[in-house]
């Protein structure tokens, strides 16, 4: 019997009474190292706000006001002068429409764009990533040097290209142009996100008859919910933001924001507004700063996804 | 003799999750205790509250009669090691051993002398020049299981140490931590999952449950005596079987009743002291019933499916409409849908309140 | 017939793909690096002129120039925005509160165009109106600040805005990394005794080595292409002081109309990005990343 006895509790001897300190949590100490981070990140996040403050303070004073030159200083009398001219009546060369034009070329240019890049990116990385056809990977390869290679290379060409098929300076010339050099990036994000499936799943659906579209619209679609929000995020920001290819390919009829912005800021003709091009430059980041703010966290996946080896 | 160390009132909290609740525990110098539990039933959340790795909520630590409850890990007087090597991956084996001790100001000799007699006792002097990355799995533990022994300390905690490891491994490995803890006799917890560890390495078993200890005994005592149900259920393989039933007087004492049968309780445990209960549960484990073919006295029972483990047999039978099972030897020449007779060791059975799940 | 139709869907779905990879990205460049050995002015000739512009390119002011602006730009930028992020990840993995809100702060800057930061700070660094003379209207007269009018000086400044714009995105790819690393490292570590700024040092900063690479190839992908943050912020000047090779390619394609000079730069940049991405983006990528099926 004695082998199922309990082992004898040691006694317990000369220990601190029950309650005494140290008990329970430490207190909370402010060390000096604490208020460092702190105080490391309150200024970087003032260093990295400082821009945005400025241009919106210095879109709401009149001329007469930033002319004192007091950059940092709360306007004494707002105005909101500023932002309706920077959208109707600011001035690129002899055109005084504001950005407004800007605002819905780009929207006609993005729209397009981002639907064409993600549809073809997801195909690519479904097909290059669960059926591996010959050539999958030379085709990854050439998409993804193709990625970092300076655009200037394909520029004359793809000019001389889109001309022969009557696309250059169009709208749906510049959509190609996005959907082209939109197709490395999506690629490897769908690739990527396809390659952490588990394959058993494909190869399942392949045992029951399934064939390359209705695997890919009736299994992998509808999986691919995370990577499409975070796509479209990429895209559009993207798309939003370019200023090289609008300002080559869309034509005069189509110029998208950023370079309308640029054109009305840097025009040398007349007086710098500066008010103005304030208010011109926060209208046109508005839309990928909206993106941003809304999505949180998935532009952040977006950026680490796209970057990231799978 | 004073605890190594003790656990005092100690509650921990992780929002509104009571994770740990008013826990108490002694645990003595030498030896060497398992927490053993299911996931999130709080035991690593324990060693990690011992260790100085998380906050408390209230109580405090004691460790050689030293208040340590707000003290830095590294002050405790402890060392650990965890389920998923934590080796510095940059530094050699030898970097990984004496990184801590350069840290603490150590004299040069004295780390060599540590590092020298840790990697004798481990056997890992031919692997000290290589980097963890070129190591197996059970030779990084190894190494981290040596970085633990440089640091001198009385008290080892192990974090689910072998989790990560192959079965034949994590086998190898248990004996030499078994043989560590004899030869070196210092306190040792150790967090688990698995009961073979906690069977074969532990003075005392604390099974824990919910964030509170459920029982805290030698391994016999918990795997024939169990506190509860809870325990009863979770300790042993195959698990042991759960008769519904009540507890009788007759005029032959006090038996069990169940489904027309009756089970005679003299031998049991303590039986002098039963009361009568009508809503109990009467527990056999499968290595406690013997089978007869043909026997008179016994309960009815029929063949239902075989299970051959090479030199045992896991017999699966039907009785009163419910899966029961019985480990006998493999050469027992019984067949499927053969009526048989079965004989409980109740000397060695468990009785439980069917209400509170308690021991009766 | 059926069968073998359909053993070829892969390839037909991955036709259009193709298609793009074989005339706008390997035919461009052929196309480009075979007029870079013409003597095109406006129009591409066909003749062959051997090197000729490739010389006339490297005793152009303009270009040696904004060759030098790229560097100085690369490395500054570079480091400045490696460093930067680095720190904001680490501050941030302190557990923080209101983490979340600095690490918006940080990163939004990354979600605007260059366009936006390049006219945004073009106007805080206003020599006339900017900074400088806000310092002087606190009555610090004798502060200067006037980089941006001036040649030797503007470039840091080009690079100054865009590690602003960019360190976030070091941050973010850093922390996912930080954030990745075993917590029972961080135990031993602290069992053992072992500083905070030292297990950095020691082991968090050589496990982060895969993502440091990551957004080193990032940041150097956006050095070769900087373009429209030089053309919003500085427009090249003041006169070429902040030119760069993005730029003269674009302004000798379309403007100067001389496009044998444009394209044997573009060629120059190609051959570079080749010889230093090529190897980093082969072991990033492709070695060694054939699925386990």
């Amino acid at each position: 019997m004695s082998d199922i006895v309990d082992v004898k509790l040691a006694v317990v001897g000369g220990l601190p009474p029950r309650t005494d300190a140290p008990w329970g949590p430490k207190p909370g100490r402010i060390t000096p190292a604490r208020i460092g981070v702190y105080a490391f990140l309150v200024v970087a996040s003032l260093f990295f706000l400082m821009p945005f403050y400025v241009m919106l303070i210095t879109s709401l004073k009149p001329m007469s006001e930033i002319r004192l030159g007091n950059l940092m200083s709360l306007p004494e009398v707002a105005t909101i002068q500023p932002w309706i001219d920077a959208w109707a009546h600011a001035c690129t060369g002899v055109d005084c429409n504001g950005v407004q034009v800007g605002l819905f070329n780009s929207l006609r240019i993005l729209v397009p764009s981002v639907i064409l890049s993600i549809a073809l990116g997801a195909i690519n990385g479904y097909a290059l990533s669960f059926w591996r056809p010959r050539g999958s990977n030379l085709i990854f390869a050439i998409l993804l040097l193709g990625a970092f290679i300076p655009y200037q290379v394909y520029l004359y060409p793809l000019v001389r290209m889109l001309s022969v098929v009557g696309l250059y300076n169009r709208l749906p010339g510049i959509v190609a142009v996005h959907t082209i050099f939109g197709l490395p990036i999506m690629t490897l994000l769908f690739r990527n996100y396809y390659a952490s499936l588990p394959i058993d799943l494909f190869k399942a659906a392949r045992v029951d008859g399934g064939s390359f579209w209705t695997i890919f619209f009736y299994l992998i679609l509808p999986m691919s919910g995370p990577i499409l929000v975070v796509a479209t995020i990429l895209q559009v920001t993207g798309i939003w933001n370019d200023f090289l290819f609008g300002l080559i390919f869309a034509g005069r009829e189509n110029l998208p924001m950023t370079v309308l912005l640029n054109n009305v800021v840097n025009t040398t003709t007349g007086v710098r507004e500066y008010n103005v091009n304030m208010a011109a430059t926060i209208l046109t980041a508005l839309v990928p700063l909206l993106v941003y703010f809304v999505s949180g966290r998935w532009f952040v996946r977006g950026i680490a996804s796209g970057a990231v080896k799978g | 003799m004073e605890p190594s160390v003790v656990v005092r009132d100690l509650h921990i909290r992780f929002g509104a999750l009571d994770v740990i609740r008013n826990m108490n525990l002694e645990i003595a110098e030498g030896e060497f205790l398992v927490l053993l539990g299911p996931s999130g039933c709080g035991k690593s959340t324990l060693l990690n509250a011992i260790a100085g790795l998380i906050t408390v909520t209230g109580g405090q630590v004691i460790i050689k009669g030293k208040n340590v409850t707000w003290e830095e890990p590294k002050d405790r007087g402890i060392a650990m090691v965890f389920q998923s090597y934590a080796l510095y991956p940059q530094m050699t084996a030898r970097g990984n051993l004496s990184f801590g001790l350069k840290m603490a100001g150590v004299p040069k000799a004295e780390i060599a002398k540590r590092v020298a007699r840790a990697s004798e006792i481990l056997q890992i002097e031919a692997l000290l020049d290589r980097k963890p990355s070129a190591l197996s799995g059970g030779q990084r533990q190894r190494v981290a299981i040596g970085r633990a022994l440089v640091r001198d300390v009385d008290v080892f905690l192990f974090d689910e140490p072998l989790s990560n490891l192959d079965a034949k491994l994590r086998s190898e490995l248990r004996v030499e931590i078994k043989r560590l803890h004899q030869n070196l006799g210092n306190t040792m917890i150790y967090v688990t999952h698995d009961q073979i560890e906690a069977l074969t390495l532990a003075d005392r078993i604390a099974i824990m449950k919910g964030g509170e200890i459920q029982q805290l005994a030698a391994p016999k005592t918990v795997f024939h005596r169990p506190a509860n149900l809870f325990v009863a259920g979770f300790i042993g393989s195959p698990a042991m079987n759960f008769i519904p039933g009540a507890v009788e007087e007759s005029e032959n004492g006090k038996v069990f009743r169940f489904a027309g049968n009756t089970v005679p309780l003299g031998a049991y445990e303590g039986s002098h002291r039963l009361t009568t209960c009508p809503d109990a549960i009467l527990g056999v484990r499968p290595e406690h019933v013997t089978i007869h073919a043909d026997a008179a006295d016994g309960i009815a029972a029929m063949v239902e499916l075989d299970e051959p483990m090479g030199s045992e047999s896991l017999v699966w039978l039907k009785l009163a409409d419910k899966p029961f099972t019985v480990k006998t030897t493999a050469e027992h020449g019984l067949h499927n849908g053969q009526p048989v007779k079965l004989v409980f060791d109740i000397h060695r059975a468990s009785l439980f309140d069917k209400a509170s799940g308690v021991r009766l | 017939m059926k069968l073998r139709l359909s053993a070829l869907t892969p390839q037909i779905a991955l036709l259009p793909t193709w298609l793009i990879v074989v005339f706008a990205y390997v035919g461009t460049v052929i196309w480009s690096i075979r007029i870079s050995f013409s003597s095109s002015r406006m129009l591409p000739e066909g003749d062959f002129v051997g090197l000729k512009s490739y010389e006339r390119l490297f005793s152009t002011q303009r270009w040696v120039v904004s060759v030098e602006n790229v560097a100085i730009f690369g490395v500054i930028f570079i480091v400045g925005a490696l460093v930067l992020g680095f720190f904001l990840a680490v501050m941030l993995d302190q557990r923080i509160k209101a983490e979340s809100l600095f690490r918006t702060i940080f990163l939004y800057p990354y979600a605007m165009s260059f366009v936006v930061t390049g006219l945004a700070w073009q106007w805080i660094l206003n020599p006339s109106l900017g900074l400088q003379q806000m310092m002087h209207n606190f009555g610090w007269t004798s502060f200067t600040f006037d980089w941006l009018a001036r040649g030797d000086r503007a470039i840091y400044l080009v690079a100054f805005a865009g590690i602003w714009q960019a360190s976030g995105l070091v941050m973010a790819i850093l922390l996912a990394g930080l954030r990745g690393i075993d917590e029972d490292l961080w135990k031993a570590a602290k069992i053992d005794g072992i500083p905070t700024w030292r297990v950095y040092l020691h082991i968090v900063i050589p496990l982060l080595g895969g993502m440091f690479a990551t957004a080193l190839v990032l940041l150097a992908a956006a050095v070769v292409k900087v373009y429209d943050l030089v053309v919003a912020m500085t427009g090249g000047g003041p006169g070429i002081s902040t030119e760069v090779p993005a730029k003269f390619v674009i302004d000798y394609l379309f403007d100067r109309q001389n496009i044998a000079l444009a394209t044997s730069a573009s060629t120059v940049m190609f051959l570079a990005v080749l010889f230093v991405l090529g190897p980093i983006l082969y072991r990033q990528y492709i070695h060694n990343n054939g699925r386990a099926a």
